[in-house]
């Protein structure tokens, strides 16, 4: 096996990785604090990739910039489900939890195929096809600044929780709830701002990920159950978790994909998890519990 | 029709009338009930919708063709083998005559149970599972190549394409969907490659991905690594343009890329996301024959009710839908019956020659499968799928190598 | 009698009676709607009683389906036989994710995503395993439909309608003693609050396993049912983690660890699903996708305003409490 190939096939598989965990970031958080399990993440995202489409289409906005304006509406459109719907299940068994998201998920699902049709779309933009040559890897252009929005992402998220008073306190409530609570701070309001959050990091995905994949509206269970993966294999709660998680699993499924078969790269994957699981269930970043 | 299986049938259908405990009024039925299920929703979504458009408008071309009136029942199978099955219970209970569908194999494996067991005659309109006509049923037919043939004509066509162009790739490299019908592919391809001697090129891969993949880098990279002349593939459309996109990015330019007998390349998707790149990729299917008179009025038909479509987008999927329909008011004008045994029986002994669809007539053998489907080695040029070969269907040229073939 | 056993008996003759004035099309729904009940009740075992979230159920389904359905495609081996090696590979993969999870500690979600993981890792697997027809699917002989043959389980849909109705009431008896006993008890324990149930003395670890057991060896039932019933079996499809929402949806809506629970939330989601169906196709809306929004807001306005099910409240209605 010639060795650029196997170079060319890690490279692009750390930098798809960061892409998974920029999209796993926005399920780390709220999965982190709010606990809740977001069966509906990857329809999420999908919404998040169809606007971007959209607004490509009508203004001619690059998904890197269309990033900010989509980011601030899920913002609120989590913080408005989570505060609405979501928040009398946090207490309720998981599987309730469970079956409102699917039903959630459900309903996008198929709005979506109502609204946008079965037509896969995408955006077309002009560095879509290029790649960087360096010496004899030629890297994806595309993936690379998706890789970057992804660790920016990442970063700011890290400042916000480590250095803001409102950061803070969303990682007192995850950490002590009851805690939180006795102190006096606003639980259900601050779980709300972190769905909102969450949201807006599923935005920030879907951007990117509108650059490298077709959207169709079934696009979602595959990518949440990706997600799911990723959060487990990294570390609840923690970002750099989830971009460790991402970089791990993409860049082991490469390798399955170049060494053994790539049709069963995936099985790499949910073996991995299985072992995190059993081994090592809070993640190798994350804190036991 | 010979005069004698004319009087046949109609004595058949008499007799049945007369004995039938469905009553005189069923076999004087003015029209056919046909019930239409295909999957409109769901992952299979985009397809189902696009047969779809095949069906809606057969009543009124076959009336026009035939003089046989047909009403529509439609059910959506929504993608899934549970609620085809039920789907066609509830149309046989509201009085389908016959039925027709369903693009997948499971669910039309799924209809078929159902169609037999209540002996209510089923035309499938694509499906490529050829163990749906294997059960030994009496009233299930298909009118679509089963994968076996699919692979043998995509083959034989490669051959020709080679011949035509004159041109000798020595490798190939296989890539296909880890799916029923990248599997049954490559099966026939392993089968059938070793007897193919007279074809110049050697597969040197086969790389198997998986369809719900939504990153293809490594497996492109290892067909590149091959350096084979050129691609030979079995994809799906979602996994063609990712694929398209990859060879871009890692600059890799084979002689041309190939399908011998899959969806995806000829799609209007493909066209719309990859623009220029989708020039010359070729698809050997079963295809529509474009200088058919039948097809002419189909597309009229098509462009009315679809007028910013362009027919040669959904060709496969409507021209098979709308010729399942066919079969079926063809058996009924003969029979005079919606009776359902009558109805199965003239089935049997369709003979349609005035097609749209390529290959010999419309005539289904004792399993119910009719032999000698043909396919058409389709090439996009000018941004629209066009049939190269046969030659007496062509509407232009096959180009091969493409123009962006660079020389590893 | 009571007033539970009267309304008890009452179903099951309607039941029973049931295809005397129902058509073919009322048959095959019913038969769909008694094997999620039952498909429910098996899951509802691992969950309802002993409180753990399974979420991959679709692999015991499969599992049993591939493993009496290869048996017979092979070597002609009838489903009765092939049911019972389909048993023991589910008890068997059932026990390994049951060991797994509990001697590891792992519970709630994570038990819910380990289960997954299980299921899909069997998906592709078994997309890879040609022996039993891989990715293009493995087609079950379908011989005869008229006559009755319950040695190779084949025959007209009123055999499948009565055989998964005695399997549903099996399966509801069968859940009925189990409650009634020693595990019954222990589970509810465990499930109300595990700590407390190990200081209690009682050893959660067996009692769940054999909650896990049963269910898996129920499930690989249904799928031993479903092989003969649909004849043919794609990995992609009878794996698929939408297979196993549909099997926990029935007890949810129904009422998780309630006995009558399953059968009555896969009798109103089926039914709904129908209806739902018949009633957007008669106001001519025939956009794809409505059916199943419809469906989906549904589900939501049960879940949020019933969150222990539609059967509690609705046996407090019929005056079914207890004492």
């Amino acid at each position: 096996m010639p060795l650029d190939l196997v170079l060319n096939v890690v490279v692009s598989g750390v930098l798809t990785g960061l892409v998974y965990g920029l999209m796993a970031l926005g399920l780390s958080v709220i999965f982190g604090v709010v606990r809740v399990v977001n069966f509906a993440h990857g329809e999420m995202m999908t919404i998040a990739m169809y606007a971007a489409t959209v607004l490509f289409a009508a203004l001619g906005l690059d998904p890197f910039v269309a990033m900010l304006p989509i980011a601030a509406a899920f913002f609120v459109f989590g913080y408005v489900l989570q505060a609405g719907l979501i928040n009398p299940f946090i207490t309720r068994p998981e599987h309730s939890q469970f079956m409102l998201l699917v039903a959630v998920a459900i309903v996008m699902v198929n709005a979506m195929l109502m609204i946008f049709g079965p037509d896969a779309r995408n955006v077309q933009v002009s560095y879509q096809l290029e790649s960087f040559e360096v010496g004899k890897l030629l890297i994806d252009k595309a993936r690379v600044y998706a890789a970057g929005a992804a660790v920016l992402a990442s970063a700011s998220l890290f400042a916000f929780f480590r250095f803001t008073l409102t950061g803070k306190a969303i990682r007192a409530c995850a950490d002590n709830y009851l805690g939180a609570k006795v102190v006096g701070l606003d639980v259900k309001r601050l779980y709300a701002l972190t769905f909102g959050v969450g949201a807006a990091c599923v935005a920030v995905a879907g951007c990117a990920m509108v650059l490298l994949v077709e959207v169709t509206p079934s696009l979602g269970p595959a990518y949440t159950l990706l997600a799911f993966v990723i959060v487990i294999v990294g570390g609840l709660g923690s970002m750099g978790g989830a971009l460790l998680g991402g970089v791990l699993i993409g860049v082991s499924e490469a390798l399955a994909g170049l060494f053994i078969a790539p049709s069963a790269k995936s099985m790499f994957s949910f073996g991995l998890l299985i072992l995190v699981l059993l081994l090592r269930p809070q993640g190798l970043l994350g804190k036991r519990s | 029709m010979k005069r004698r299986q004319f009087n046949k049938a109609l004595a058949a259908a008499g007799a049945t009338a007369a004995v039938s405990p469905f009553g005189i009024l069923h076999a004087q039925a003015q029209k056919l009930r046909v019930g239409v299920l295909l999957p409109r929703s769901g992952y299979l979504g985009f397809i189902g919708q696009s047969c779809q458009k095949g069906a809606d408008l057969a009543p009124e071309v076959i009336k026009g063709i035939l003089g046989v009136d047909i009403e529509l029942m439609n059910a959506d199978t929504e993608s899934s083998v549970d609620t085809a099955r039920t789907r066609a219970e509830r149309l046989i209970q509201e009085g389908a005559h016959v039925l027709v569908g369903a693009f997948d194999s499971g669910q039309s494996a799924a209809i078929a149970q159902v169609a037999e067991q209540r002996g209510v005659p089923y035309i499938v309109n694509i499906a490529a599972a050829p163990q749906i006509t294997e059960q030994g049923y009496k009233f299930v037919f298909r009118n679509f190549q089963t994968a076996v043939d699919i692979v043998r004509n995509g083959l034989a066509l490669i051959g020709e394409l080679l011949q035509a162009t004159n041109s000798v790739p020595r490798s190939a490299v296989f890539m296909h969907v880890n799916d029923t019908f990248g599997q049954a592919m490559a099966k026939g391809i392993g089968a059938f490659m070793p007897r193919l001697t007279q074809l110049p090129f050697k597969i040197i891969d086969t790389i198997t991905y998986d369809p719900a993949a939504k990153d293809l880098t490594v497996e492109l990279s290892k067909a590149k690594s091959t350096d084979a002349d050129f691609l030979l593939l079995v994809c799906r459309l979602n996994d063609a343009i990712l694929l398209r996109r990859e060879m871009v990015k890692q600059r890799w330019n084979p002689m041309g890329i190939v399908s011998p007998g899959s969806p995806g390349m000829y799609e209007e998707q493909y066209f719309k996301t990859l623009g220029r790149l989708s020039e010359y990729s070729i698809s050997n299917v079963p295809w529509y024959n474009p200088n058919a008179p039948l097809t002419k009025t189909v597309e009229k038909a098509f462009l009315k009710r679809n007028p910013r479509e362009k027919l040669v987008f959904h060709g496969l999927n409507v021209g098979f839908t709308f010729e399942a329909i066919l079969a079926a008011a063809d058996a009924f004008g003969r029979a005079k019956s919606t009776e359902p045994k009558t109805l199965a029986d003239a089935i049997r002994q369709t003979h349609i020659t005035s097609k749209m669809t390529l290959g010999g007539p419309i005539k289904f053998n004792e399993k119910g499968q009719v032999e000698g489907i043909g396919s058409a080695c389709v090439q996009n040029l000018d941004l629209i799928p066009k049939v190269v070969l046969p030659a007496n269907a062509a509407e232009a040229k096959p180009v091969f190598p493409a123009p962006y073939y660079k020389k590893a | 009698m009571s007033r539970r056993a009267a309304l008890l008996s009452l179903l099951v003759v309607s039941l029973l009676a049931l295809p005397h004035f129902a058509g073919a099309y009322a048959i095959s729904l019913a038969t769909l709607i008694l094997y999620f009940a039952y498909s429910g009740q098996a899951w509802n075992v691992m969950m309802g009683f002993a409180g753990q979230l399974s979420l991959g159920h679709s692999l015991y389904v499969g599992v049993g389906a591939y493993a009496a359905g290869a048996l017979f495609f092979h070597y002609g081996i009838g489903p009765w036989a092939g049911l019972w090696v389909a048993i023991l590979l589910c008890v068997l993969l059932g026990v390994v994710i049951g060991f797994l999870a509990f001697r590891f500690g792992i519970s709630g979600v994570y038990f819910a995503l380990l289960t997954i993981a299980f299921a899909e890792f069997t998906r592709i697997g078994f997309d890879h395993f040609n022996w039993i027809g891989g990715p293009g699917g493995m087609f079950l002989r379908v011989a005869q439909r008229d006559a009755w043959d319950l040695a190779n389980f084949r025959g007209p849909p009123l055999m499948y309608y009565y055989a998964m109705l005695a399997l549903t009431a099996g399966a509801f008896a069968l859940c009925f003693f189990l409650l009634k006993s020693r595990p019954g008890y222990y589970w509810q324990a465990i499930r109300e609050n595990e700590e407390a149930a190990q200081a209690l003395g009682i050893n959660t670890f067996r009692w769940k396993m054999l909650a896990v057991a049963i269910s898996a060896a129920l499930t690989a039932v249904s799928g031993v049912f479903f092989a003969f019933y649909y004849n043919n079996l794609f990995p992609e499809q009878i794996f698929h983690i939408s297979r196993s929402i549909e099997i926990i949806l029935g007890p949810v809506i129904g009422g998780v660890g309630t006995l009558f629970g399953p059968i009555l939330g896969a009798a109103v989601l089926t039914l709904l699903s129908d209806s739902i169906t018949e009633a957007v196709a008669a106001l001519g809306w025939e956009i794809p996708g409505i059916k199943q929004v419809f469906y989906g807001v549904v589900l939501l306005v049960v879940i949020l305003f019933l969150p222990h099910g539609i059967w509690p409240p609705l046996a407090r209605r019929l005056g079914l409490h207890k004492r």
